[in-house]
């Protein structure tokens, strides 16, 4: 195992992570907030994805087709809100899944009757096509970068939302009671709105940046759903926070873990037995992880503060 | 007299006559269709003693299809064809995967626990996709099949149909016995107040994880039932869509009713046949119709069957 080889692996990690974190964060806020489950956050983000794709063949622009996935995206989660999850806030937890899971099933098909079973996949836009020289002998692509950087932007972007502005103050308080802050009179069905509406953006997002990366194709985001989920339970629900690192923690070790456990493992145990099972102990890691903090954090790394 | 047994009489009494019926019509593929029905509805009756009476909304059920089907799949690979050893080591191994996954999803509960079991759900699918021994990804053939002591009756025709039958009978009546007993209502009692089960000095977790373990294995049993129709195990089992579609059965039938379970899993099968034969992209349709049941619809089919007012065992 060489130090570039290692370091690679360290920054793809970091990038899955800043995706999962884009998908985590507005998941963690609409569960946090809302005490919504929404089973179809993940096909938001696949819906990002086509959208991109649509949009770049549309006008050639990858970074139009940026904003105008991110306005479609936005869009579309207004309107699920409006005519669907509005009405499952107070309905028990069954019929959301039911609800979110039929949507679900709803989208992945239209996805394959529009654009076909098939994977698709776009070219990152040509001034981050490159890669860049890190050290003598590790060049890592630009475009990758730039997605860990949006990551992060995002992540300081809502941290300071919700640290420091009114309208966070309120997600903050909704948290912890809902009904407590509709009785002072805020408008706490626009609130929500706004909360479901950003977390569709932000899953929207995670899908276009992650087009040009893996393969576009119908039920993409049912996979990273789960993810996103072991990455809650991990960070601690409603809490941005520890979604943040705990999206960072679950990337690494995913990313690591699928290329190192083989190799770790026939350390040990001789190298047939080490090749059986170091691919399914590879996958199993995150969520032994996730076991792990139930055991010890059962609230999770960092849990959002007043939440029950 | 309850009507709820009399629809079940009449379901029974239909299903038992089908091989009888089923030449005059002239059609194996129907055959294939109920069998696939009722095995659908032994998993999801299962599913109903967790959610139904239990309260634990679990999206990680068809794991333990996917690992019963595995577990028969393995032994029969490695030369285990006696059905009742069969059974025996399905049994042992769903309820060992139950114990664990179980025990640690059940310090939780609430969404929490639908989380967690869909995590669990998928750590098992991922393994059960990197056996690359027994197929991996793209599932396995089976050559051998379970036999009973030594012949081979089980293993298709109506030796089959009535083997499933049979596990169908067991799991529906045995179910409801135990939703009838005082395991049951304490299960109920903790479905709808925990705190008040625990103080009244019932050890909520430990009935819940045996109604776990219950249900694990049952949906286990059910798997080893697949294999012994499909000749053929994969991953697909234990994905969490299909999790998801045997919630979408057991609350399309009637949560915690005595027939839900079973009408739910015949309706979901029928309108899969019949939308899939307009159509190919017949979930376009499924996927809304699933929403607007939600929005608009409560209650599932079973309480279509019973007159109004007049309550199942739910409550």
């Amino acid at each position: 195992m060489s130090t570039t080889l290692f370091l690679i692996l360290c920054l793809n990690g970091l990038q899955y992570g800043m995706l999962l974190f884009l998908i985590a964060a507005g998941l963690t806020l609409v569960f946090g907030v809302m005490g919504f489950i929404n089973l179809a956050h993940g096909v938001q983000y696949m819906v990002g994805a086509y959208l991109a794709f649509a949009y770049v063949q549309l006008t050639g622009s990858f970074m139009l087709a940026v904003i105008l996935s991110l306005v479609t995206a936005l869009i579309l989660g207004l309107l699920l809100e409006y005519f669907i999850f509005r009405h499952l806030y107070n309905r028990d937890h069954l019929d959301q899944v039911l609800a979110t899971f039929g949507i679900i099933i709803f989208l992945n098909e239209l996805a394959k009757v529009i654009f076909g079973p098939a994977t698709l996949s776009i070219a990152p836009p040509e001034f981050l096509s490159g890669s860049i020289q890190l050290t003598e002998t590790l060049r890592y692509p630009i475009y990758r970068f730039v997605t860990i950087i949006a990551g992060l932007v995002v992540a300081l972007g809502l941290y300071l939302t919700i640290s420091f502005t009114r309208i966070g103050m309120l997600i903050r308080a909704g948290a912890t009671s809902a009904e407590m802050v509709s009785a002072l009179g805020v408008n706490i069905q626009r609130l929500f709105m706004i909360v479901f509406g950003v977390g569709a953006m932000l899953a929207g997002f995670a899908g276009v940046i992650a087009a040009p990366i893996f393969a576009i194709e119908p039920g993409m985001g049912d996979n990273i759903l789960i993810v996103a989920f072991v990455v809650i339970i991990t960070g601690g629900i409603g809490s941005i926070g520890g979604a943040f690192f705990a999206a960072l923690l679950v990337g690494l070790i995913d990313t690591l873990g699928r290329s190192l456990a083989t190799e770790i493992l026939s350390t040990i145990f001789n190298p047939s037995f080490a090749n059986q099972i170091g691919p399914a102990l590879a996958s199993m890691l995150i969520y032994i992880l996730m076991a792990a903090i139930l055991v010890f954090r059962p609230k999770g790394l960092l849990p959002a503060k007043g939440v029950s | 007299m309850d009507r709820s047994l009399v629809t079940a009489a009449v379901l029974f009494g239909l299903l038992l006559a089908m091989p009888f019926l089923l030449p005059l019509i002239g059609s194996a593929y129907l055959s294939g269709l109920i069998i696939k029905a009722m095995l659908l509805a032994i998993a999801a009756i299962s599913l109903d003693l967790l959610i139904g009476h239990g309260g634990m909304i679990s999206l990680g059920h068809a794991a333990f299809v996917g690992v019963g089907a595995y577990a028969t799949a393995i032994a029969l690979e490695n030369g285990v064809d006696d059905i009742f050893l069969l059974l025996l080591i399905t049994l042992a191994v769903t309820g060992l995967t139950a114990l664990v996954s179980g025990g640690l999803a059940l310090r939780t509960s609430g969404l929490y626990f639908l989380m967690i079991t869909l995590a669990f759900g998928q750590m098992i699918y991922f393994t059960l996709t990197s056996l690359a021994a027994y197929g991996g990804d793209d599932g396995l053939t089976l050559w051998s099949l379970a036999t009973v002591f030594g012949s081979n009756v089980l293993q298709s025709g109506n030796g089959l149909y009535y083997l499933v039958l049979g596990t169908l009978f067991a799991t529906w009546w045995g179910v409801y016995r135990i939703s009838r007993s005082r395991f049951g209502r304490v299960l109920r009692a903790a479905r709808d107040n925990p705190e008040r089960a625990e103080v009244m000095g019932y050890p909520v977790v430990r009935f819940r994880l045996i109604a776990y373990l219950i249900a694990a294995m049952i949906a286990g049993v059910s798997g080893l039932l697949l294999v012994q129709h499909a000749e053929f195990v994969s991953p697909a089992l234990a994905t969490w869509q299909r999790s998801g579609d045997l919630i979408v059965v057991i609350v399309l039938g009637g949560l915690a009713t005595r027939n839900g379970a079973i009408l739910g899993a015949f309706f979901i099968v029928i309108v899969e046949e019949v939308l899939g034969s307009f159509i190919h992209e017949w979930r376009l349709i499924y996927g809304p119709l699933l929403v607007l049941m939600v929005l608009f619809a409560k209650g599932g089919i079973s309480h279509l069957l019973t007159p109004k007012g007049a309550k199942g065992y739910a409550s």
